[in-house]
């Protein structure tokens, strides 16, 4: 019977099951709860019920050691509910494994647009491989979106002017769905899709040919192209640095900036110089910035081509 | 809850007091005086909230953009700003001596008072206008009209959005401040107050003091931070 | 209002009902009791339109597909939905009626303390509603009630400034209803009426207005700031001009956390009154159920971010949002341990108004405990922005606030009005409301941990069988609330006279008559003890 009418969402990730279990816990105190108040107000309104108008019941004023308990033990649960869901919240929130999959995503009203780094492009749809840490990193064109797969029990909202991350690892092959969880408008509700786990093999074969559109490029290459389209070349040499710093070995590097602080070049970074060239200049180049500033002039897409070029130029990260 | 019906509080029924300054509600003056004096501090508890969330928003987006911010406040005129300063500070003063007449019974001064503290508003309001019509023949007005040279185009974009919705905020309780003043006087000019009824003369007073110190943090927030 | 002078004595004096008639003798009324029946006109009025749109919600809801209306104005339904019965319903109901009646009332005081401030709260609520009345006449809004930024800065095209000057307008009238309060409370308590001696109803009322006065503000700026930004596009919330869109989500919920127990606390004082005459019973634990509502109003203001665990701001930030959260739930348990407990040896009736203070019991636990869930940041992550919380939170304003509600104007409606309603219907809605009411919300508590999102106009098949017991539910529900709505303007013509006390309660405002003269105390009362004192004098004496 419970096929049909399922309590809880399929398990197909890694932190699935461990959501489920402090969600369970949470089921069971409350639970426990409510089933004491509602007997315990039952009981007593039967057992204490009005027999005559003229009734007068005997004065009780209160008591510090009743108080005490239902203060004590109640806080004593909730913290323990408290440690545990930060425990598992930094694990699925905090950064994601090295070996894990990067893969790019990009919200719009109302679709959602999906590259992988080998260069495939999806629509609504993305193809995983199971058993093996997927990240995602997420931007959006317009509104707050939020990426959401119930079947993982992961979400993350997709903010405008920032990259946001999400990671996880499916456990079973399969098609699940996706949804966009922040409202964004029209077609809120029509802004979602599947995630196809394959397991590896498959995988493997699917990037080969059984992708959506044979990629001719990668996500990096595709950068690079553009990276040359929009001259950044003629600055950002490697020979010379008189004009643009050189960009390779650059992700991951801390860098010093100009008024002394040093900053890590993560994708943030990345992003922001792109954007706005101004808001930290490496130490040694002139302020104001003789780069202009490409705000409006790519998409967000394009956006996460250069920097997957920029991370391809090596780094810390391969 | 027990309670005995007591004969002989006073003024229980209280429907003929025709001019008198005591409402129908109240028990008696200090009563009446206590409860204005209360309202209005809570009043300006809110007003506190209400430029707070514009404070926080200024907070956020100067340090977020630190430089920017001092670049734009360059384009203000902090002597105009200083002389504005000083112009509350001596309004709050005669707003303080003008609270004194009152309570002393002394109507001839409490009128003066209250016209001159109207008069240092007009003159503060007047340079505001000065000011702003520099900022608007600048093109330093932010939406489509807005023009500044050099990187920091955005921040001074904020920078001015943040300056004209504090300073107009504050500009209009200026003018609300000025108009209450003016009932006042009219009041006195009739001889509504005496040294046991000033209630009104004393809560105008602590709205005037009230908006006088939000310009004292406003003017170092906007007019110097790139002169520090 | 026709109140006959005749027949008895006790009645044949002059009442607030009938001191004066005509329009003008109501709209410029300073009375805070006339006040507060022009506030009971105008919520009840709020509450049948965003009835009216979730009457509507709920039928497209049926089907998985969206057959009933345009996605559009699906979005528009939610949203005036939203906007309507928080701002112009849930928020004035408690406050604005029953507190304004009985505020002066209950500390034994011959009106508030600046009746005129109160009358020009009521005009302002008025004109923010005529506003958001407006803004629906001309097609309504699409943002969500949580007016999100950017969508409703710069992407929405629909009337978010009428809107969004509605809200700002009425937030004012908030305002001074709470400085109107706390100064009363404070300044014109009786002779004898002490801070341990009032009833709680007060406090409760004591600490809603702290909620008013400091978070009000700051959603009225944060209003302002989005209208700024759709006017003149000065780029505050707009990342492409250098914005923060979080900065809003910061600002909103800085005060729309508050907010709710702007709605929830006055509830939970409307109960100690119930629980405590219906069983005949002095509060069990007076001073921790006082300094609860204390506390939660002060804690409310600290958890703010628990709104955003998902939207990617520090998780340390969630962490310390998640504890401060988990700490609020402590005095909402005591006041459930606490009311369950003056039950025991009580002496426990089952009229109306303690039907629905049950209800509340029952409800609040469930829709308090389901908060939990969601201040747990590992669960919060797999059901924000679903189902789920919509369940939670109706829990808390419709299963919480709004029977509270009912259950007030029940147990106060005589002394309003001076009639008596009839109590078998008043049962029977009671019961109708509670079944409606679960059958309604429940569901939704499963379909959001399965994973449908909130404010979905079509969603998955599988989702259905669960959507349409929720439509069935609404449809029991919304009869539920008719019943009341009917027999209470039955009982203004036809009810029978109310006694001064039918209830037998303890408190001041069971002393004047039903309705109550213009001026509330002929003479001051002067209190001698504590509230709730059920107890006959010798047994009294001899306790102590």
């Amino acid at each position: 019977m419970w096929e049909n009418f399922p309590l809880l969402p399929k398990r197909a990730s890694s932190f699935a099951p461990e959501v489920d279990a402090l969600y369970g816990f949470l089921v069971g105190v409350s639970l426990f709860f409510i089933a004491l108040i509602f007997l315990l107000i039952t009981v007593f309104a039967i057992k204490y019920r009005r027999r005559s108008e003229a009734e007068v019941p005997p004065p009780v004023r209160g008591s510090l050691a009743l108080e005490i308990t239902w203060i004590v033990i109640p806080l004593g649960i909730v913290l323990v509910v408290f440690g545990w869901g930060a425990v598992l919240y930094f694990k699925m929130y905090g950064p994601a494994p090295k070996e894990a999959l990067e893969v790019y995503v990009v919200g719009k009203q109302w679709m959602w647009h999906i590259q992988h780094p080998t260069g495939q492009r999806e629509i609504n749809e993305l193809h995983v491989p199971a058993g093996r840490p997927i990240k995602l990193t997420m931007a959006t064109e317009d509104v707050i979106h939020s990426f959401y797969i119930p079947d993982f029990r992961v979400k993350k909202d997709v903010v405008p002017g920032r990259y946001t991350t999400l990671w996880f690892e499916a456990t079973q092959p399969g098609r699940y769905r996706f949804f966009c969880a922040e409202y964004c408008g029209t077609k809120h509700s029509e802004m979602g899709g599947w995630v196809i786990v394959m397991d590896p093999v498959e995988y493997q074969n699917w990037l080969g040919s059984g992708g959506a559109s044979a990629p001719t490029e990668s996500l990096a290459q595709a950068g690079e192209r553009l990276f040359q389209q929009l001259a950044c070349h003629t600055c950002h040499r490697e020979d010379t640095q008189e004009l643009g710093p050189s960009l390779r070995g650059l992700f991951g590097r801390s860098v010093r900036l100009a008024d002394g602080r040093t900053v890590v070049a993560d994708e943030a970074y990345l992003r922001e110089s792109i954007l706005n060239p101004d808001a930290k200049i490496v130490a040694g180049f002139s302020s104001p910035s003789v780069m202009p500033t490409y705000q409006g002039q790519i998409t967000e897409e394009q956006l996460l081509q250069l920097v997957a070029y920029l991370k391809s130029l090596g780094g810390e990260q391969r | 809850m027990r309670a005995e019906m007591a004969s002989g509080a006073s003024s229980a029924t209280s429907v003929e007091l025709g001019r008198s300054p005591l409402a129908h509600h109240f028990d008696d003056l200090e009563q009446q005086f206590e409860a204005s004096t209360l309202g209005m501090w809570v009043f300006l508890i809110t007003e506190v909230m209400f430029f707070g969330g514009l404070f926080a928003s200024y907070a956020v987006y100067r340090s977020l953009y630190p430089e920017g911010f001092a670049v734009a406040s360059r384009r203000l005129d902090y002597l105009l700003g200083a002389f504005n300063t000083a112009v509350l500070i001596c309004s709050s003063l005669t707003m303080a001596l003008a609270v004194r007449s009152a309570q002393l019974g002394q109507s001839r001064a409490l009128r003066l008072f209250l016209a001159v503290t109207m008069a240092l508003g007009l003159v503060f309001l007047g340079v505001k206008v000065v000011e702003y019509s520099h900022k608007i023949h600048e093109h330093l007005v932010p939406g489509p009209s807005f023009r500044f040279e050099g990187p920091h185009a955005r921040a001074a974009q904020l920078f001015f959005s943040l300056y004209f919705a504090m300073t107009g905020l504050h500009a209009l309780h200026m003018v609300v401040g000025i108009g209450i003043l003016a009932v006042l006087w009219i009041l006195a000019w009739r001889g509504r107050f005496s040294p046991q009824y000033y209630t009104p003369v004393e809560v105008a007073g602590l709205y005037w003091h009230f908006v006088d110190i939000v310009w004292i943090y406003l003017f170092p927030l906007l007019y110097l931070i790139s002169r520090t | 209002m026709s109140t006959p002078l005749v027949e008895l004595p006790r009645t044949s004096r002059v009442n607030y009902l009938n001191v004066s008639y005509g329009i003008r003798s109501w709209l410029f009324t300073t009375d805070h009791k006339r006040i507060a029946l022009l506030y009971l006109a105008s919520v009840t009025l709020f509450f049948f339109l965003g009835g009216f749109f979730a009457v509507l919600i709920r039928l497209e809801l049926m089907t998985p597909q969206g057959d009933l209306v345009q996605s559009e104005t699906y979005n528009r339904l939610f949203t005036m939905h939203g906007v309507i019965m928080i701002f112009f319903f849930l928020i004035p109901a408690i406050p604005a009626v029953l507190g304004n009646f009985l505020v002066p009332l209950m500390i034994g005081a011959r009106d508030l303390a600046f009746p005129r401030l109160n009358l020009l709260s009521w005009y302002i609520y008025t004109l923010g509603g005529l506003f958001t009345l407006a803004a629906t006449v001309f097609g309504g809004v699409d943002t969500g009630w949580t007016f999100y930024t950017p969508y409703s800065s710069t992407y929405s095209n629909s009337n978010v400034m009428l809107t969004a000057v509605g809200i700002f307008i009425t937030g004012f009238s908030s305002i001074l209803t709470g400085l109107n309060f706390l100064v009363t409370i404070h300044k014109m308590r009786a002779p004898g009426m002490t801070w341990f001696r009032l009833p709680l109803f007060i406090w409760a009322h004591y600490a809603t207005s702290i909620i008013m006065i400091l978070g009000t503000p700051v959603v009225a700026i944060a209003i302002l700031l989005v209208g700024l930004e759709r006017l003149f596009h000065i780029g505050i919330f707009d990342p492409k001009l250098g914005g923060d869109p979080l900065l809003f989500q910061h600002l909103f919920w800085f005060y729309s956390h508050p907010a709710v127990y702007i709605m929830i606390l006055p509830a939970m004082g409307v109960i100690n009154e119930l629980i405590t005459c219906f069983s005949r019973r002095r509060i069990f634990g007076y001073s921790f159920i006082a300094f609860s509502s204390i506390a939660i109003a002060v804690l409310g203001f600290l958890v703010w971010g628990h709104h955003m665990f998902t939207s990617g701001q520090s998780i340390y930030a969630g962490m310390v949002f998640s504890v401060l959260t988990m700490l609020v739930a402590i005095p909402s348990a005591v006041k459930v341990f606490n009311w369950t407990a003056t039950l025991y040896k009580g002496s426990v009736s089952y009229q109306a108004p303690m039907l629905y203070a049950l209800g509340f019991i029952g409800l609040f636990t469930i829709g308090g405990l389901t908060g939990i869930f969601l201040a747990t940041l590992a669960v919060d992550v797999h059901v924000h922005d679903t189902y789920f919380v919509v369940a939670h939170f109706h829990y808390i304003m419709v299963g919480g606030t709004i029977m509270a509600y009912l259950g007030g104007l029940h147990y106060w409606w005589p002394k309003m009005t001076g009639k008596i309603y009839p109590e078998g219907w008043a049962r029977f809605a009671a019961l109708v409301i509670f079944v409606g009411f679960n059958l309604t919300f429940f569901p939704q508590f499963i379909l959001g941990y399965l994973g449908m999102p909130r404010r979905y106009h079509v969603y998955p098949e599988e989702f259905q069988v669960l959507n349409v017991m929720s439509s069935a539910g609404a449809s029991i529900l919304g009869v539920g609330y008719l019943i009341p709505m009917i027999y209470f303007i039955w009982s203004l013509r036809y009810g029978p006279k109310a006694p001064e006390n039918p209830w037998g309660a303890k408190g001041l405002e069971w002393l004047v008559p039903s309705p109550p003269p213009p001026h509330n105390f002929d003479v001051t009362p002067v209190v001698t003890g504590e509230p709730y004192d059920y107890t006959p004098e010798s047994e009294e004496a001899h306790a102590r």
